[in-house]
């Protein structure tokens, strides 16, 4: 197999050599292979779910899982096995789109604000820091109450969140790196500074950026579950785990444990899927000192 | 009976890519007051070596055979308990890097202190405090500065402190590794000399590790000279400047200018040190040596001894009987 | 032999960084006087060394000639051009002329970056070969610098290459524009010291066949000895002696150099060591001491050492030193 480079750095060409890496390694092959599971049933979901996950009583309502509903259904008759398998495309399309947004905005404003300093770098380590005073769920009910439903307010509020963590990361490595000898000497050879910044420092800090992104992911996933909880996230025609958290809940005193279950147990997979990759991932790449 | 005598010491580290036998069946002694100099490039195994003498390696090195014999008795099976009575008291290890070695927010009283009071439980604080102040005093730090932190001393200081935490407990056997690599030359000639009275005033052996056979030579005694794990030649340091047996020592001090000499005309040695994990067959060196027979591909030549007392691991002077 | 390089009166003070409350209570401000008030000149295709321990000021004077720090004051000439306040457009042709080694081979490449891209790159910012003869030059001078087969090396990254191997790479990096002069900092004091001599002798075979001049900085002033043509003593910020290297090594004149020289260590076990015993430490570059730097050390000071600075005047032919005590 080919090895692929990304801003040169060499991704791991085959995904059994991580086997190799000790814990680490079988972090991020546990971990990447719940993620792509969960990823692989929701896009496949519209072919093999039993039933339309929005459609009502299909079955006798709040039945316990049995031979024609493994899962049960809930209240209104829903097949819960259906709103497994398709409830988790909201919370997947909201925690990519939440991290393409903070690495198109975090990440050069981190850089360039970092590496030009003076009073650039000290109003937006201001407004980043202010941003990052919020305690995050908070914020993101916050924004996405100003905002509005709909999947793509909930990119945004959790984006604004994460921002400042991607800014504090890159602006803390540039800092370093832009004294260290081969940036100078990029310098000597004649680099302008958006060559240096691009082709030099960036390259450099992409390990930690895959670090604070995994995480964020992850995190994206909870406050996705968590916005939707309180009727901050999508319409509740749109099957979402969330929702079935909120009518779990309400059912739990009755007795109808497995509303609340399910789709709790699935949301707690997926955001672990993205902790081992992430805790993985940052083991593999800081290399330790062989003697 | 020698204070320090290694037989047949053999260590090796754990890597990813296998097991390196960084220290491959070395055996010296060491008398009161010598000063012996072990010279060899990086990767040779020297640090390693000077390490494990005092059991100090990290967690991927592990000692597999032989002995380390400190005053008649073998610490190899020392636990970690017995091991840290003795270090400081009879054997102690000043390290290369004065920078990271000290504890930043630690007076270096304190780390004196510490020390003292560590090793002899009953001395009160008072007490501690004159030995602190002596060792101070002995390597040449005003006593006035006890109370100040290891960022207000310049690296040579650093490196004086570093001293007096070795001799603090008066050893009598002191390994110091690469102690002057990173400090300038003059600052360097006063902290041999220091080195040298001290080993002088308190009767202490010295061992000290480096790749700059000038400073072995102009200091040491006793030189032995390391290859890739293995000893290739031992002698006195007379001896070894005015007639080098190894070809690796003859290459080696083709390489040192000497500023007293004009028009030198300096060598290198071609090639490079091999791969720990992919040594040559027979004698290490064979790919380097430019005096290499057809028997050094095959097998690897044991230390041999010469009249003067000198060994030398080449079958230029022997061994090939065996 | 004509100059190539003239510095006069070349200063670099570094301003002291100032806690909260002494911004608001002092006025004053203290520096940092690294490089302070040195001038030389270096001759074509000479290797003029700058010598001294560390805190001297060697390296802060190479970095300003290798236009990687503007100076604080005085004039540098390369070949009659003056070199501080040029414009980007004129600094980055000049850069083709003047180039650096530096001495970590550890740190001044680009971990992320693949020997052949990294030395490939000055030849694309200047735009002076793409594609195949990029490639062509790149495996070109790797073999000029000894590092064969080049088609090896040029597909691997810094880590899997040994300090030695690295230092190549950062000469070849250097000489890839076929530059005039090069500002060369300690480029061996972090490697071996068996292996300084291959890389020595690399630069000076590359001197020869690519007419370099060579600014050489370092500490030993037994590698200074081998390769110079001529040298000047630093400390503290200022010249204390100059002059051809035989005359400087065989007659040191100030005391300094001859403490300097006497401590470098020998390797002959036989040698009778005679060193000039100096006292104290290196002061700070802040606190200046007042009339002549080195008097608070000196074996040989005397009354008009400490109120009055020495100038840097000719004592013999082409050796020049700053002291009191020699006059000519």
């Amino acid at each position: 197999m080919e090895t692929r480079r990304i801003f040169g750095m060499r991704i791991l060409p085959r995904f059994t050599s991580l086997t190799k890496r000790g814990i680490a390694g079988w972090m991020v092959l546990l971990g990447s292979g719940i993620v792509i599971s969960i990823v692989v049933m929701t896009l496949i979901a519209p072919w093999i779910s039993p039933h339309n996950p929005s459609a009502l009583n299909v079955g006798p309502i709040r039945s316990p899982p049995s031979p024609q509903f493994p899962l049960g259904t809930n209240h209104l008759g829903q097949d819960m096995l259906s709103r497994v398998l398709c409830g988790g495309a909201i919370m997947l399309q909201v925690s990519v789109l939440s991290v393409l947004l903070c690495l198109a905005i975090g990440v050069p404003i981190g850089l360039i604000s970092s590496y030009v300093g003076g009073a650039v770098d000290k109003i937006c380590s201001l407004v980043t820091d202010s941003i990052y005073a919020f305690p995050g769920l908070v914020l993101a009910i916050t924004i996405a109450a100003m905002l509005g439903r709909g999947a793509v307010n909930m990119a945004v509020s959790i984006a604004v969140v994460y921002i400042p963590s991607y800014f504090r990361i890159v602006r803390s490595h540039v800092l370093t790196i832009k004294e260290l000898q081969y940036t100078v000497a990029a310098k000597a050879i004649g680099a302008k500074w958006y060559t240096i910044l691009f082709r030099y420092i960036l390259p450099n800090v992409v390990p930690s950026i895959l670090s604070v992104a995994t995480v964020n992911f992850a995190d994206a996933t909870l406050t996705a579950a968590g916005l939707t909880f309180v009727g901050l996230g999508v319409t509740k025609d749109i099957p979402d785990w969330g929702w079935d958290l909120t009518d779990g809940r309400a059912l739990l005193p009755s007795g109808a444990w497995w509303v609340i279950t399910f789709p709790g147990i699935m949301i707690i997979l997926l955001a672990l899927g993205f902790t081992l990759i992430g805790e993985g991932l940052s083991e593999l790449l800081n290399p330790r000192l062989e003697q | 009976m020698p204070l320090l005598e290694v037989d047949s010491l053999t260590v090796e580290y754990w890597t990813r890519r296998g097991i390196i036998r960084a220290v491959d069946n070395v055996s010296f002694a060491l008398d009161k007051g010598e000063m012996l100099g072990l010279v060899g490039e990086s990767g040779s195994g020297k640090s390693t070596l000077g390490h494990s003498l005092v059991r100090l390696l990290p967690t991927q090195g592990s000692i597999v055979g032989g002995h380390i014999r400190i005053g008649g008795k073998d610490v190899v099976g020392y636990s970690e308990e017995e091991m840290r009575s003795i270090r400081g008291e009879k054997i102690a290890f000043v390290f290369q890097d004065p920078m990271t070695s000290l504890n930043p927010v630690k007076k270096i009283g304190e780390h004196l202190v510490e020390l003292i009071q560590t090793h002899k439980p009953n001395v009160s604080r008072e007490e501690a405090l004159r030995f602190a102040e002596a060792a101070l005093d002995d390597v040449g730090i005003s006593t006035e500065r006890i109370n100040d932190y290891p960022h207000q001393f310049s690296g040579g200081m650093r490196q004086r402190i570093m001293i007096a935490l070795a001799i603090a407990l008066n050893p009598d056997i002191v390994i110091a590794d690469e102690p002057t690599t990173a400090l300038d030359v003059i600052v360097q000639a006063k902290i041999m000399d220091l080195l040298r009275d001290l080993c002088d005033a308190h009767g202490m052996a010295l061992i000290l590790i480096t790749h700059d056979i000038s400073v072995v030579l102009e200091r040491c005694k006793k030189v032995i000279v390391m290859y890739a794990g293995n000893f290739v030649e031992c002698a006195d340091s007379v001896s070894l400047h005015n007639d080098p047996k190894h070809p690796y020592t003859q290459g080696l001090l083709r390489t040192v200018p000497n500023i007293e000499l004009a028009d030198q005309r300096l060598e290198s040695i071609t090639g490079s040190p091999p791969d720990l994990l992919d040594l040559p067959s027979g004698c290490r060196f064979w790919p380097r040596c430019p005096q290499a027979m057809k028997v050094c591909h095959m097998k690897g030549p044991s230390m041999v001894e010469l009249e003067n007392g000198c060994c030398v691991r080449c079958f230029l002077y022997g061994g090939l009987e065996q | 032999m004509s100059v190539i390089v003239d510095v006069e009166h070349l200063k670099k003070y570094f301003p002291v960084q100032k806690s909260f409350f002494e911004k608001l209570f002092t006025r004053t401000s203290s520096y940092v006087k690294a490089v302070d008030d040195v001038s030389f000149s270096i001759n074509e295709g000479e290797v003029f060394t700058l010598a001294g321990e560390s805190g001297c000021g060697k390296t802060t004077t190479g970095m300003i000639l290798a236009m990687l720090m503007n100076p604080s004051g005085g004039k540098i000439l390369f070949d009659g051009t003056e070199i501080a306040g040029l414009r980007s457009e004129e600094l980055r042709l000049l850069r083709r002329r003047i180039q650096i080694v530096f001495q970590d081979p550890y740190a001044s490449l680009n971990p992320r970056m693949r020997i052949g891209e990294a030395l490939g790159h000055p030849l694309e910012i200047h735009g002076l070969a793409t594609g195949v003869d990029k490639r062509n030059r790149v495996l070109e001078i790797l073999e000029k610098v000894g590092l064969t087969p080049p088609e090896r090396f040029v597909d691997l990254y810094p880590h899997e290459l040994s300090g030695g191997q690295r230092q190549r790479v950062a000469i070849a990096r250097s000489i890839i524009l076929r530059p005039e002069f090069i500002v060369a900092d300690e480029p061996v004091s972090m490697l071996d010291v068996s292996i300084r001599t291959v890389l020595i002798d690399l630069m000076m075979e590359l001197r020869k066949e690519f007419g370099l001049t060579y600014l050489f900085i370092t500490h030993d002033l037994a590698v200074a000895k081998y390769i110079s043509d001529r040298i000047a003593i630093m400390y503290l910020g200022k010249i204390v002696e100059t002059g051809d290297k035989e005359e400087v090594f065989s007659n040191p004149l100030h005391p300094y150099t001859k403490a300097l020289l006497s401590a470098v260590p020998v390797p002959d076990p036989e040698r009778k060591r005679e060193t000039v015993e100096l006292k104290g430490e290196v002061p700070s570059a802040i606190q200046v001491p007042a009339g002549c730097r080195f008097h608070p050390r000196c074996p040989y000071a005397f009354a008009k050492c400490s109120e009055v600075e020495p100038q840097l005047i000719e004592i013999e032919e082409n050796h020049c030193a700053a002291c009191h005590l020699v006059k000519g």
